[in-house]
């Protein structure tokens, strides 16, 4: 469906995705098949297997909610930065081996995740990092066995309930000495987007990427739409879009995640930060009356959204706008993989349009992804100093250099190498007073990809019927959230 | 012989010959004999019913699948309740299940079964029908969702463009549609079902003794009733094969709604259901061992109707 080769950037992709089984799937039985297919001549089979890939990966959210942690005091009762050389930079005396298991399975991002590493080995010839690169929906389904069995020293995560979960469980080591190194680098929305519920750190983000309302410059310009501020503006924009024969909204639903951003982006214009977070913590339920709110105001503009959304990849919606079919669409910055060249250039995006101005804009999805150590660490000192190593600007401008489509999570980060959309979605980001990361990184993303999707799905085919929609969403979630 | 059917209570005279049988063994016979015996039924206790017997005692727990057996949870049939009172995808995953075993059994098998009978007449070009026909079989069911997405996909689609419905106000949205999806997968399953069911009767068929046929038409039957009377069933044993495999394809089913959309929206299945609730980063083991003990359940139903048949064939003999 996509080009195999342009879903380069997952590093940032991840979740629920339905390929997950796919790619192992496809694999295991490629000998097989290979073997079958020569028997037959059927020389067709391997570039399906290549089409198959691509068809449903995606790109995708994961993530923490920044502000969880914020109450609890930070680093007082870590464990005591421990002996080994680590000084700031990474430079340092740290011998022995590291083992790191990554997931950063597509082409553009491990030679990335290579080159940055290249940065560490380089100043520390004395320590040898071992890269187990798994795929990455194979690395998420098995990352419950994998980190109870025997783990790599460091693992690349994603920050949010996920990586609170696993540091809950026992799973991970905090790290608060390599953040008495690292601090400095970064904003508190990091910091705190890197603490667990215990208040210790357990995670150093690498990058994050914006999900925004994108657009092309030149449909605005020339049928001389202007970017929407308000709600009103928006549903008049997309009242014109639709009279002028576009479908002002583009939607693809089909892996059940991408309408997830809409609703968070709503809930958060509508009734704020705070309240999503609680909601995703479950602290309120899902039949509050202010969730309803979200999704009456979903209805209002769900007449302009694409039809048949439940059906179609995100891929297949972004060739709608990418064709001039669209207007907009509301998704990730990963969605500029499937603009090349002018097409590129032509892409530009803006924030959701505030809702009640008591919240204005502040909030946005920006999922971040970074590194953990696991509980078992072998070789902790030189794992405390790679992670020193990876939390500097440096490390994120080695990593950019070779997979461009994200922002590099450090405030001091070299930006002089990045293009419009990142040096956008960079002012974006830090415009934003509160950085949520996803509705399936922010809460159980088992309930988030598989409980709320299917609700998003039922109202998308039944808007009338929200209420006992959310009734029941609220008694599954009582269920998940009780333990 | 007769030993070896301890359903029929056997003789004094045959109980004798027993055991004098049994102590003609020698030793190494024995130990020979333990081995062969022991061996696999280690592995099917292993393997079969270790699994099989913590699923059911599972479904009694809560468990989140991290850390050790002191963290789970006694829950009582909690599970069961839940799922199917609280749990909107369970009803529509048995039905789905269902109607996709009558669909293998009323549609998949009997076409396959008549692409079988005409092959096996040899008609001009048949090889090159039967390596056709053949062609999804050999392809994994993961490939053959992604090859009908390409077809059923609704604006870029190959299906809706032919027809003419890949505009945005009359597309048909073959995959999304919940009340049309579950059609298109089955339409799916079945290209692939079909043939695999014509491979094996045409096995069957071609095993047959062909003086039966020339016995039939001398007797003066037409073909329909030399199918129906004569070699039908001299074909019993491929028939019930056949059965068999039919249920345990459509109970099994799992590959093809996981590709096209992670077993959502119109196209739940249990076998999806389970993995979703136990493969994963945050996982509710016992909810899911609870589903799979349904359809375990489910499973049985065919099983032992199976047995029972067989048993009685075998007692009859």
């Amino acid at each position: 469906m996509t080009d195999p080769g342009s879903s380069p950037s997952s590093g940032s992709s991840d979740g629920p995705a339905p390929a997950s089984g796919l790619a192992t799937l496809a694999t295991s039985r490629r000998a097989v098949l290979k073997g079958l297919a020569g028997a037959a001549g059927l020389a067709v089979v391997p570039g399906a297997l290549a089409a198959a890939c691509s068809s449903s990966s995606k790109a995708g959210n994961a993530g923490s909610t920044p502000t969880a942690g914020s109450g609890s005091s930070p680093a007082t009762s870590g464990p005591s930065p421990t002996s080994g050389g680590a000084s700031g930079g990474g430079g340092g005396n740290v011998t022995g081996t590291v083992t790191f298991g990554s997931n950063y399975s597509d082409a553009v991002p491990k030679a990335a995740f290579a080159a940055m590493i290249g940065g560490f080995t380089a100043k520390n010839s004395g320590v040898d990092v071992k890269i187990n690169t798994v795929d990455h929906n194979t690395f998420q389904n098995n990352i419950n066995n994998y980190l109870q069995g025997t783990p790599d020293d460091l693992f690349t995560w994603f920050a949010g309930f996920r990586m609170r979960f696993f540091a809950s469980q026992g799973l991970a080591t905090p790290i608060d000495d390599v953040w008495d190194k690292i601090g400095g680098n970064f904003s508190d929305a990091f910091k705190n987007a890197s603490k667990g519920d215990d208040g210790h750190y357990y995670f150093v983000p690498l990058y994050n990427y914006p999900w925004a309302v994108f657009y092309r410059k030149s449909v605005f310009a020339s049928k001389g739409y202007q970017i929407p501020k308000t709600w009103d503006d928006f549903v008049a924009l997309q009242k014109q879009m639709q009279k002028d024969g576009l479908v002002p909204m583009a939607m693809g639903q089909k892996d059940g995640w991408p309408a997830l951003g809409t609703f968070d982006i709503i809930n958060m214009r509508l009734n704020g930060f705070q309240f999503h977070m609680d909601l995703m913590a479950h602290k309120v339920g899902w039949d509050d009356p202010k969730v309803l709110n979200v999704f009456k105001q979903w209805t209002e503009i769900l007449p302009y959204q694409q039809p048949g959304a439940t059906g179609r990849i995100w891929q297949d919606a972004a060739k709608s706008l990418l064709n001039k079919q669209a207007g907009m669409y509301l998704l990730g910055s990963f969605v500029a993989q499937q603009f090349q060249g002018a097409d590129l250039d032509d892409l530009d995006f803006f924030p959701y349009p505030s809702i009640d101005s008591a919240n204005g804009q502040d909030s946005i999805d920006a999922p971040i992804d970074g590194f953990m150590m696991s509980k078992k660490v072998k070789n902790k000192d030189a794992a405390t100093a790679l992670l020193q190593f990876i939390g500097t600007p440096e490390a994120e401008a080695l990593y950019g250099k070779t997979d461009p489509s994200d922002v590099a999570a450090a405030t001091n980060a070299d930006t002089s190498n990045y293009n419009a959309i990142q040096k956008k979605s960079a002012e974006i980001i830090k415009g934003a007073k509160n950085i949520a990361q996803f509705l399936d990184r922010d809460t159980n993303p088992q309930f988030a990809d598989d409980t709320v999707a299917n609700m998003i799905d039922s109202f998308f085919n039944n808007p009338g019927d929200v209420q006992s929609q959310l009734k029941s969403l609220e008694s599954q979630a009582k269920q998940v959230f009780t333990s | 012989m007769v030993s070896a059917n301890p359903a029929v209570a056997p003789s004094p005279v045959v109980r004798k010959r027993r055991r004098r049988g049994v102590r003609t063994l020698s030793t190494r016979d024995k130990v020979v004999l333990s081995l062969m015996v022991g061996i696999p039924l280690l592995g099917v206790l292993f393997f079969i019913w270790f699994p099989a017997v913590a699923t059911v005692l599972l479904s009694f727990t809560k468990w989140n699948g991290i850390g050790g057996l002191s963290t789970i949870k006694a829950d009582g049939v909690q599970n069961y309740v839940q799922a199917a009172t609280n749990y909107p995808p369970f009803w529509p995953a048995v039905r789905h299940n269902v109607l996709w075993l009558v669909v293998f059994l009323v549609i998949a098998t009997p076409l396959g079964m008549l692409f079988a009978v005409v092959l096996d007449r040899n008609i001009r070009g048949s090889r090159v029908y039967q390596s056709l026909l053949f062609l999804p079989v050999m392809l994994s069911l993961a490939l053959i969702g992604i090859i009908w997405e390409l077809i059923y996909s609704p604006n870029f689609g190959l299906l809706n463009n032919v027809i003419g419905h890949s505009g945005q106000h009359n597309l048909i949205d073959w995959l999304g549609n919940p009340n049309l999806n579950l059609w298109a997968v089955l339409v799916e399953a079945c290209w692939r079902q079909a043939p695999y069911v014509m491979v094996l009767y045409l096995a069957g068929l071609k095993a047959v003794d062909p003086s039966l046929r020339e016995a039939a038409l001398v007797d003066g039957a037409g073909p329909w009733q030399t199918f129906w009377r004569v070699v039908f069933p001299t074909l019993r044993p491929i028939n019930i094969v056949i059965l068999v495999i039919t249920v345990i394809e459509s109970l099994r089913a799992f590959d093809l709604v996981y590709i096209t959309n992670g077993g959502n929206n119109g196209l739940e299945l249990l076998s999806v259901l389970i993995t979703r609730n136990i493969v994963g980063q945050v996982s509710r083991i016992g909810f899911g061992s609870a589903l799979g003990v349904v359809l375990l359940v489910i499973s049985l139903v065919p099983i032992v109707t199976f047995l029972v048949m067989q048993l009685r064939q075998e007692k009859r003999s």
